[in-house]
Parts: structure tokens; C-alpha cells; sequence
């Protein structure tokens, strides 16, 4: 879908050959997306077919010039003012990989937190050093402005992914405390530790284990 | 210039051993640090992470002698902080350590430029030299504009930018900084960490203690503190090898 208005929105400034178009898509998102040449020609095709863009001159397929349409042009800018959806959020798979793990028996979801804390992190330090060359370099063209921008947004998101993940061992690490002073309910200040013969339950433990871990580390 | 994050280790500028510190004694007694080792060469940029309680202010403060371990040594340059006078700690504190506060601790009382230049006259630099050296740091960190304001007078994002002129005049090479972003709007925050990511560069050894992760993503080391221990490390991947990995999917 994206490729689709984004080849729409190269055209806007005329007309382009399809290689043309790959090249600009990826300059301008820092070929975080990088497109293979086919999609673009199918992506083409499809523009073509309902009427968004029309072929210019002659020339085979890899030597077509494209240009858009009216109608192209309306769905383009109706695309640029309609939000992008956030209701139906895509299937995220360290989300049900934590949803799993707090039930699943002999995991240590502070384990996983940690682990994917640091490649989060790791994949940050990457980013921010492309983006502070960016910095250093202009932006002076609108392509390097949006590349900085595509930057940062997964240097933001990256960040959002790490807060979460301090809220979630944060979380457990409370839920597990309280399970241990026997009194469960949340909000409530946990009591003295009990003993041994806690009824066991499963997230509460793996954060324990972890906590342990890290008391006893040495 | 050449590549900016040179692989090459550099010599030792700090290094932690078996350092420990423990608040009050008996059944009160809080282990704030619990046997770290931790060395940053010339040229590193570390930054430490954890929750609030992991001791990674505390970390901090005994790196730059302001608070004395319990056991296990600091060693700046060479020099082994537990075993110097009072005087000589100073000295240390004033000649080698520059330590940016989250608050920035200027002198009310004295301009940006006198604030930059105290150090410096403290340790017997004359007036006019210490002076001609504040406003070079100044004109450094692109304020040269500020040098008569005082602290009152400044935003807080230029405060801590002469915050940490102020740490790094002179021959300086370990710079401490607490949560120097702390109160700082996201974008004045960044040009604290390019500051600071730039005397690195130019061959300083820095330790950034931070919570927030888009900072310590400026660091070429991240050092993972829980309950006074390191937990974990991890050192940077190169930004190459990130979209060469984007790309082969």
C-alpha cells in the first residue's frame, strides 16, 4: 500500500521511468525499505490498471515513462490527508512473544526483556550514528530532510519499544513482590515475605527467578 | 576526518576494581554498589543504564570522587583516587575530571565565562589565559554569545551546554555526566549529547549515567546496572552492518 502512493507521490513531480522511481524511493527513506525492481514494475502495472497513472511514448516495460493521472493525483492527495490507521494494529511479535512467555512454564521473561532491551539498544546506537552523520552533512535537500525524519522516527520508535520494555520488567518485578507477600491485589503495599509454600504462579516465579539471579550474581 | 568511532582501544582513563559501597552498616546497611569492574579508554563513550536504586548515580559519584568507596579502588589515569590527601583529590578532581551535574551547578554569581574560567584560575592558570580559554570553549559549543550572561540569564539547555564547557576546559580527559538531559526539551538534549559525543571523538573518555535510551544510544558502550551490579554490556553495532542486514532481507 505504501509503495503504491509513494511511487504515486514521485510521479506528482512528473513523469519517471521505473528504475528512475526505485532509485528516488530509497534516497529519500534512506533505503531503509529497499524495493527490488520487480515490485516496482508490478506496482506499476497495478497504478496503470486503475487508471492512477498512464504510459507515455513508447518503449517495452523496463523503457516505459509513467505519468499520473487525474485520478491519480486525487487519490494521492486524498491518501495525504486521510490518517494512517492505528485501530488495527499489525501482529507484533515481541508483544505475543512476552504474552506467551508470562504463561508459558521454565521461561524467564526478564530474561527476554534483557535480551531484547539490548538489541533494541544496539540497533538505536546504529541509527543514531547514521542520523548524527546525517546532522553533520545538512540536511540541505528535501531528500536528506526525509531521509532524518524516516531516521529518527525508528530511532522514536526504538525508544518506545525500550520504555515499554522497562515498564513491563518493572511490572513484573511488583506483581511478583506482591504474590510473594501474599496479598495479590494491585495497588496494595506488599506485606512481610512468606514462606515457601506460596501457591505458585508462573509469572510472579520466572520474575523471581530473575530477581534471585541478579542477588546472588556474582 | 577520519572514521569518528576508531575501533582502536586507547589507554585507560578510568577504571573501577572490585568497587563496592555500602550505606550504614547492621541490618540497615544498603549496598549501593556491589563489586564493579568497569574500564573506559581514551576515545569511549559509555553509557550506564538501570532503574532508579541500581547505583548508577552512585557509580558516578565515586568515579569522580565526590563520595569514597567502601571497598575496592578508582583509578583515573593511572592514579589511584582512595590513596590521595584531600588536596591532591581536588587537584584531580579540578585537572583531570570534568563532571556535568543534571542540574548544572553554575555559580550564580559569575558570568558563563567566569564560570568556564574558574577552574582553571583555581589551579593557577592567570586571569587573562583562563579567560582567553572560556571564551575558545565558548565559541566551541556555539554560544559565544552568552560569555557576560549569568546563569539567570540563560535557558536551561544553554546552562548545561556551559555546564560542560566548564568540564572540559583545560586537558580534561574523563568526563562524567549525570542525566544531562534530565531538563532539557528533546531536541536541546540531542545537542548536549553531539557536545559530548565530540570530545569523545577528539579523544576524551566519557561515562553518561542515563535512564533514557535515545541518549545512551550515543554512546559506543551501554553498561546495564541492577541492584549495584553489572548485569549485562554491549557494544555498538556499526550502522553498515545494520542496513547491509535491512537490505538482505
Amino acid at each position: 500500500m505504501s509503495i503504491r502512493y509513494g511511487l504515486l507521490a514521485l510521479l506528482e513531480s512528473g513523469p519517471r521511468y521505473g528504475s528512475q522511481l526505485r532509485t528516488e524511493f530509497e534516497s529519500r527513506t534512506g533505503a531503509t525499505w529497499p524495493l527490488n525492481i520487480g515490485q516496482v514494475y508490478t506496482t506499476l502495472q497495478r497504478l496503470e490498471r486503475d487508471g492512477l497513472i498512464t504510459p507515455e511514448g513508447g518503449g517495452d516495460a523496463k523503457q516505459q515513462l509513467y505519468a499520473i493521472t487525474d485520478t491519480g493525483r486525487r487519490e494521492l492527495g486524498e491518501w495525504f490527508a486521510r490518517p494512517v490507521d492505528r485501530t488495527q494494529p499489525a501482529r507484533d511479535e515481541l508483544a505475543i512473544k512476552l504474552a506467551m512467555a508470562v504463561g508459558t512454564p521454565g521461561v524467564d521473561v526478564s530474561e527476554i526483556i534483557q535480551a531484547q532491551r539490548r538489541h533494541t539498544l544496539t540497533a538505536m546506537q546504529g541509527y543514531t550514528r547514521l542520523k548524527a552523520r546525517a546532522l553533520a552533512a545538512g540536511p540541505d535537500t528535501s531528500d536528506e530532510m526525509a531521509w532524518l525524519l524516516v531516521l529518527e522516527q525508528l530511532i522514536f520508535f526504538a525508544e518506545a519499544e525500550n520504555r515499554w520494555l522497562d515498564h513491563c520488567e518493572a511490572r513484573l518485578v511488583r506483581y511478583a513482590k506482591d504474590r510473594r507477600g501474599g496479598v495479590g491485589a494491585a495497588g496494595t503495599r506488599p506485606g512481610p515475605t512468606a514462606g515457601p509454600d506460596d501457591p505458585p504462579d508462573e509469572a510472579a516465579d520466572h520474575a523471581t527467578t530473575a530477581a534471585r539471579r541478579s542477588e546472588t550474581a556474582p | 576526518m577520519t572514521d569518528p568511532h576508531p575501533r582502536e582501544p586507547g589507554t585507560p582513563v578510568l577504571e573501577l576494581r572490585q568497587l563496592t559501597r555500602v550505606h550504614g552498616t547492621g541490618v540497615t546497611a544498603v549496598h549501593a554498589l556491589r563489586g564493579i569492574d568497569l574500564t573506559v579508554r581514551t576515545g569511549e563513550f559509555v553509557a550506564v543504564m538501570g532503574p532508579s536504586g541500581s547505583g548508577k548515580s552512585t557509580l558516578l559519584t565515586l568515579a569522580g570522587g565526590l563520595d569514597t568507596a567502601t571497598e575496592g579502588h578508582v583509578l583515573v589515569e593511572g592514579r589511584d583516587l582512595g590513596a590521595l590527601g584531600r588536596a591532591q583529590l581536588a587537584k584531580v578532581r579540578r585537572t583531570h575530571i570534568g563532571y556535568v551535574f543534571q542540574d548544572y551547578n553554575l555559580i550564580p554569581a559569575l558570568t558563563a565565562a567566569e564560570n568556564i574560567a574558574l577552574p582553571r584560575e583555581l589551579d593557577g592558570t592567570s586571569t587573562r589565559v583562563a579567560r582567553r580559554e572560556a571564551l575558545a570553549a565558548l565559541e566551541e559549543i556555539g554560544l559565544p554569545e552568552v560569555a557576560e550572561r549569568f546563569p539567570d540569564e540563560m535557558s536551561g539547555g544553554q546552562q548545561q551546554r556551559v555546564a560542560i564547557a566548564r568540564a572540559l576546559v583545560g586537558d580534561r580527559r574523563l568526563v562524567l555526566a549525570d542525566e544531562p538531559t534530565g531538563a532539557l526539551d528533546s531536541e536541546t538534549g540531542e545537542a548536549v549529547l553531539a557536545l559530548l559525543r565530540r570530545r569523545c571523538d577528539e579523544g576524551a573518555a566519557v561515562v553518561l549515567v542515563t535512564h533514557e535510551s535515545r541518549y545512551a544510544a550515543w554512546a559506543d558502550r551501554l553498561v546495564f546496572l541492577r541492584d549495584g551490579r553489572i548485569v549485562d554490556e554491549s557494544a555498538a553495532g556499526t550502522a553498515e552492518s545494520l542496513l547491509a542486514g535491512e537490505a538482505a532481507r
